[in-house]
């Protein structure tokens, strides 16, 4: 058992302190992370997560950026080239080389309209407007109205989770109570008799928006908020007396952060969903304003023959939806140190 | 249990009390009446037209009133169709946006729980991707959106199913697949997480070390354990097939209370638009009764203390 | 030494973990037997590899785990070459296992009849009614008293002691050649956990079961074990029995953990602890990997690996302090106390021998 090979005369020296102090017991081969920069570093290494940030700052860039350089004036109306197919130059593939089905036959509809020399990226709707520049400022709205409603949500939802989660007993049964009453009637229902009262109009939509989608918020926050109530350093915050608010601003909101930015990346969507929805029932914006859903309404109106006019704004959409969901599905995964590898 | 049956009926009522209430006086502030489609109508006529819809009594009056007829059943006259009761228009349209609406829940809560079943068991491999990438797409394209590409590809070009209208069974295909789309998704990325969740608990690692099988140990432990909590989604998925049947049931010109919700909605035809509100909150909340007593029934840690949280 | 008693040899075992900072070795060149019939007891701060053991062992590790090498014998063939069929048949029939915690380690939505009789249907492919039987049969035998009613309850409705007795039964319900027990008590009140451990020895005398009883508490192993390995940071660095680690223990790190222990004789003075922490396993270091929490470290400690010193024919430990050519060091002052007993206790027993002729089993030692 005992080893038998010659050792050095010196080994059984006691070990010096230079030696002892190269020995750092406490040394941490792994790369110590905060919260933060973990959540950052798993967001990265979630492939879906990381592409659907980028086309969403893309989207943004490109929809607000379409304010000041547009493709063409959204409004701007050209009967002569009205119902122009998708052209974008270079690509030869029926569909994209603006050329549709005619009585049977492909013909080249730039060249019947007169317009050889134009191509619209996205072909042109019914009144010649370029659908690109139309769908660059539907987005554009519709990304105003769901951030603006998600903002409010935001505070109504926040605010209303953690007053309630804070104060429990008698005053949290009613607030959930409360909630309750607004969640058996259909979000979409109350957001038609809010929109009904006040006016069809985009100040509406994002009031009746704001005003119904605060309760999931509200409740995601509570359910957080009584877990956390309970935790010591919060006991020790109000045993050194530090006052209700402060504690709400330095201990509560930290700790619910991850909660609040998850659910606004599932708020965002489902507040472009339901504008959609009202602008396709034809409550929502109207003309010349347009939305998604508007232009998806117009579309829907003549998909039979000139399909990419709802192709075209419905693809916008659900790839917004799309990364979306995705983005809050990987900052799930990332504020989760359970998903942790 | 007949103590919080009891106490869930009381909310019930009570809530839907208050819905009406609200409902009944948010009406009252909308600027039109049942005279805004008309032509000019004479002083008579109008005062003739007001007695008919209760409108020459004072608002406290029309409200009990409204209250006592709405407990029957009895939801007042459509201004838009004048001779016809709301209660009659709503129970003759009741039955399609029902039938499509159960369909949906259905095909899509048991696919749904198919799906995400086999993902969270096949965990970060192709399948699973190939699952979660279905889900994030079903609840990415809104039920329209998939409603139109459905009626125009199955329904004109490969003339597979009747493209609108209402008939047979035939007929509820296309809108139960546009409507069941979302509640299939939703519910796959639930019982995914649920499942992978429960996969990683301590009672699977000892199902393990009793020496069952890898299905054994799904079967018997891992899939009551993550369906048991996807009853408490049904009543936002309930939610969210009312929401889509009003787009849908237009798309396919079905004669259900979705389309009718937003033909009242164009026409301003506030007694349909109030009925038809109540109708929705009534069928809500005996959803979330159903689901909330059904957690109870199927969860021993629930059953015995006979809470709901 | 590939004794017939052993029941479960354990030969150079070595598992990573696969983490995204590189591999962690949990497991470092681990060898142990079990024989027939005795409580081994693995000892060791958390991570230090006991429960990566036993995981092995019952091959249900994580799946990032990657067994580099080793083997495990049990009854002459090698767990770690079977296939997971092979391995299910196993599980729950010859080798059984204990968790920490039996507030989580039952499923919550089934009835405990249910869950003491899987075993007996997936093994012995008994039908419920029997099976159920049995079942009842070890409620009662784990001291779960009024069985017949009970049978039918759900996991919420027992508290936790009773809880690990039926996690107990299930482990036991096909009477497991071997058992293992990872920190049974740990989760438990003090006075609940006695009585688990006296159900475990009673239980372990009627179905005759071998026990690898894994903890991070010396004081449960001196009532339990009849042989005891300590591990750090993945390797087992002395093992001995019980009264050979109590008593004469050599190794610098069980000295450490003997002094932090708390004794009846041990007087008012504060209670000694080891100072540091043990080292990350991403990256082990080179030498003895407790030289640097080591008051007595040596030179070599620092460059080469001790090898395993023989102190008698049980008891073996890898320190360099055993090596012929180190100095002689004292030992903490409990500990010298510890020895002197144990030198006191062998005269007396080497005497007893010469009165009474030999003695039959070892006494234990409370």
């Amino acid at each position: 058992m005992a080893d038998t090979a010659k050792l050095p005369a010196d080994s059984f020296k006691p070990m010096s302190a230079d030696d002892r102090a190269a020995l750092d017991s406490e040394k941490i081969a792994a790369p110590s992370l905060t919260f933060m920069q973990d959540a950052w570093r798993r967001l990265k290494k979630n492939k879906g997560a990381w592409v659907s940030l980028i086309l969403l700052a893309l989207i943004f860039i490109l929809a607000f950026g379409s304010a000041i350089a547009s493709p063409h004036d959204p409004n701007q109306v050209h009967p002569e080239y009205a119902n122009l197919p998708s052209k974008i130059p270079g690509i030869g593939i029926n569909g994209f080389n603006g050329t549709l089905v005619q009585a049977g036959q492909r013909i080249d509809a730039y060249k019947q309209a007169g317009a050889t020399g134009a191509h619209y990226l996205m072909g042109t709707d019914y009144l010649g407007r370029d659908l690109l520049s139309r769908v660059l400022y539907g987005t554009r709205i519709s990304l105003i109205i769901a951030l603006v409603a998600t903002l409010f949500d935001l505070t109504i939802g926040v605010t209303y989770g953690i007053f309630s989660g804070w104060k429990g007993g008698r005053v949290d049964t009613f607030m959930q109570r409360v909630i309750e009453i607004i969640l058996s009637i259909p979000n979409l229902v109350v957001i038609v008799l809010l929109i009904l009262i006040l006016k069809p109009g985009m100040l509406s939509i994002i009031i009746a928006i704001a005003l119904t989608s605060w309760t999931n918020m509200a409740r995601l926050v509570r359910a957080q908020t009584l877990e956390i109530k309970e935790q010591e350093y919060i006991l020790a915050a109000r045993t050194l007396g530090e006052s209700s608010l402060k504690i709400a601003f330095k201990h509560l909101l930290p700790n619910l952060s991850s909660v609040i930015i998850i659910n606004t990346m599932f708020t965002i969507p489902s507040a472009i969903f339901f504008e959609a929805t009202l602008s396709y029932i034809g409550i929502g914006i109207s003309s010349p304003q347009a939305s998604l859903g508007t232009l998806l309404n117009d579309g829907q109106k003549n998909f039979q023959f000139l399909p990419y006019q709802m192709w075209w704004p419905a693809l916008v959409l659900c790839i917004i939806m799309l990364a979306f969901n995705l983005l809050g599905d990987g900052l799930r995964d990332a504020f989760d140190p359970r998903t942790k590898e | 249990m007949a103590k919080y049956l009891a106490k869930r009926i009381f909310y019930l009522i009570l809530t839907l009390f208050i819905v009406i209430t609200v409902t009944f006086f948010l009406m009252k502030l909308l600027p039109g009446t049942p005279l805004t489609n008309q032509a000019k109508l004479s002083q008579s006529q109008i005062a003739l037209i007001y007695k008919q819809y209760g409108l020459d009594k004072p608002e406290w009056q029309q409200y009990l009133l409204y209250l006592a007829g709405a407990v029957k059943g009895d939801f007042g006259t459509s201004f838009q169709f004048s001779d016809q009761p709301v209660s009659y228009l709503l129970s003759s349209r009741i039955g399609p946006s029902l039938q499509i609406g159960l369909q949906a829940m259905v095909v899509g809560v048991v696919l749904g729980i198919l799906v995400g079943a086999i993902g969270a068991m096949r965990q970060n491999t192709w399948v699973d991707t190939t699952t979660t990438v279905v889900s994030i797409l079903g609840i990415s394209i809104p039920s329209f959106v998939l409603a139109v590409l459905l009626q125009y590809y199955l329904g004109l070009k490969a003339q597979l199913f009747p493209i609108a209208e209402w008939g047979g069974f035939i007929y509820t295909v296309l809108p139960t697949l546009a409507l069941g789309a979302t509640p299939l998704a939703e519910s796959a990325r639930f019982v995914r997480t649920e499942m992978v969740d429960v996969l990683s608990s301590d009672y699977i690692e000892l199902a393990k070390a009793k020496g069952l099988s890898r299905m054994g140990v799904i079967y018997h432990h891992a899939l009551r354990n993550s369906l048991i909590p996807l009853i408490t989604i049904v009543g936002p998925l309930a939610v969210n097939i009312m929401t889509g049947s009003m787009v849908v049931e237009n798309i396919f010109s079905i004669p259900g209370i979705g389309e009718q919700f937003v033909k009242s909605v164009l026409t301003n035809d506030y007694p349909t638009i109030m009925g038809l509100t109540i109708i929705y909150s009534f069928m809500l909340c005996v959803v979330l009764l159903f689901t909330d007593i059904l957690y109870g029934i199927v969860d021993p840690r629930i059953r015995l203390t006979g809470k709901a949280n | 030494m590939d004794n017939e008693n052993n029941i479960l040899e354990v030969r150079n075992l070595q598992v990573n973990f696969k983490t995204y900072a590189g591999d962690v070795k949990a497991i470092r060149n681990v060898s142990f037997d079990l024989r027939k019939g005795e409580t081994l007891a693995i000892v060791g701060e958390s991570g230090s590899g006991k429960s990566v053991t036993t995981r092995t062992i019952m091959g249900l590790n994580a799946s990032n785990a990657d067994i580099v090498s080793g083997s495990i014998m049990y009854k002459g063939q090698d767990l770690l070459k079977k296939s997971e069929q092979e391995m299910e048949g196993i599980r729950g029939q010859d080798i059984a296992e204990i968790f920490q915690d039996p507030m989580t380690s039952l499923d919550p939505t089934m009835k405990i009849g249910r869950q003491i009789a899987e075993p007996l249907m997936v093994h012995k492919g008994m039908k419920k009614d029997k099976a159920w039987a049995q079942a009842l049969e070890m409620m009662k035998l784990v001291g779960i008293t009024d069985a017949e009613s009970r049978i039918n309850d759900y996991p919420h409705q027992f508290s936790g002691g009773m809880r690990q007795r039926i996690v107990i039964a299930i482990a036991l319900i096909n009477y497991p050649e071997v058992l293992i027990a990872d920190e049974p008590t740990t989760a438990l009140d003090v006075t609940i956990q006695a009585q688990i451990l006296n159900l475990m020895k009673e239980l372990q005398d009627k179905i005759s079961t071998s026990i690898i009883f894994i903890t991070h508490d010396l004081g449960v192993v001196a009532g339990m074990a009849d042989r005891v390995a300590v591990m750090y940071a993945g390797k087992i660095v002395e093992y001995g029995t019980v009264d050979e680690i109590f008593y004469n223990p050599k190794h610098p790190y069980t000295w450490g953990l003997l002094s932090s222990m708390p004794t009846l004789d041990s007087s008012g003075d504060e209670l000694p602890s080891i100072p540091g922490t043990p080292p990350d396993l991403l990256d082990p270091p080179t030498g003895d990997a407790f030289a640097a929490r080591n008051a007595y470290a040596l030179k070599i400690d620092t460059e080469q690996e001790p090898p395993f010193f023989k102190v008698s024919d049980t008891h073996y430990a890898a320190t360099w302090l055993l090596h012929p050519d180190a100095p002689q060091v004292t030992p903490p002052a409990q500990i010298v106390e510890r020895q002197k007993k144990y030198a006191k206790m062998q005269q007396a027993l080497a005497q007893a021998q010469q009165t009474t002729g030999p003695v039959e089993e070892e006494e234990e030692q409370q």
